[in-house]
């Protein structure tokens, strides 16, 4: 295979950090489940717990957040046959988009905006339940659009 | 505000998109789409790719940082066209690509191309393929 053109930084290598693919699986079907309950409470409280996971995961990393902890302590030891392993920087972007969504759902909720919180938090949860029930790759999907749409060749 | 109508709308919206989604992602489509014929002429050339072309058949996988599934295309299709000569993988980090991305009409990542012996788009799969429909993709190329 030739592989042209490798700008070393973006396209996968060597240097890349692994983590078990299963973590960031499990932590989606959490983030869902706590998305849902702020669905529909319109708790402040619970959207700011899931902003600060979403934090730790997209600024340190998606294998240090609480949802990892749980995965690495109770689920990952129950769990046999091969490690499916992947590049950390996948899931970290996906919680970069997860932090976005809930710091606009919560200002929205602190502000007293409740159509911005239900609308930011609506697709935080579209998108921790695509990635939880089907596997979605938000990365795939969303960066090349976006860099598409923001830069010139 | 305090309903269940959000919850149940974006449970059944994400349902239909990820049902579709899932069936879509990694299937090869060979059809001439309006895409694809507008990709085909003229072909791809290897300067274009980066990358001499294969006698009979190359794959041109666009890929990117934040995706997972482009590291599985590519143990894949290197494994698959290991021993075939006349086959030519080529991986492309579209986000350097800009140009060649619109215009092939590149939207997500892994996308794959199978060019024929004149860089003709033939096929494409958006997603990780399957190994046997690689293989049977390949096989159909003259």
């Amino acid at each position: 295979m030739a592989t042209i053109n490798t700008n070393a930084k973006t396209v996968t290598n060597g240097k890349a950090i692994l983590i078990d693919a299963r973590g960031p699986r499990f932590s989606a079907t959490l983030t869902t489940l706590v998305l849902a309950i702020a669905l529909v409470t319109h708790s402040a409280v619970v959207i700011a717990l899931q902003l600060a996971i979403f934090t730790i995961g997209a600024f340190v990393g998606p294998q240090k957040t609480p949802y990892a902890w749980l995965f690495k302590n109770f689920i990952k030891p129950r769990l046999s046959g091969d490690v499916p392993t992947e590049d950390v920087r996948p899931p970290q972007f996906a919680q970069k988009i997860g932090f976005l969504f809930a710091v606009v759902a919560l200002s929205g909720s602190l502000l007293s905006a409740p159509i911005v919180f239900t609308v930011a938090t609506a697709f935080a949860l579209a998108a921790a339940f695509l990635n939880a029930a089907f596997n979605y790759c938000l990365g795939c999907e969303l960066y090349l659009l976006v860099t598409r749409a923001t830069h010139r060749s | 505000m305090r309903t269940l109508a959000p919850l149940a709308l974006v449970l059944v919206a994400a349902t239909a998109y990820g049902v579709w989604y899932q069936r879509s992602r990694g299937r090869i489509t060979t059809g001439k789409s309006k895409k694809q014929q507008k990709s085909a002429s003229p072909g791809l050339t290897g300067i274009e790719i980066g990358a001499d072309l294969g006698s009979r058949v190359t794959l041109v996988q666009f890929s990117s940082a934040f995706c997972s599934p482009c590291r599985a295309t590519r143990a894949l299709l290197t494994d698959i066209t290991a021993d075939m000569a006349d086959v030519q993988h080529v991986e492309i980090d579209a986000e350097s690509h800009l140009e060649l991305v619109r215009r092939l009409d590149i939207r997500s990542t892994p996308t794959t191309l199978i060019l024929d012996s004149a860089g003709v788009e033939v096929g494409r799969a958006v997603g990780a393929p399957k190994r046997d429909q690689v293989i049977t993709a390949l096989a159909a190329v003259h």
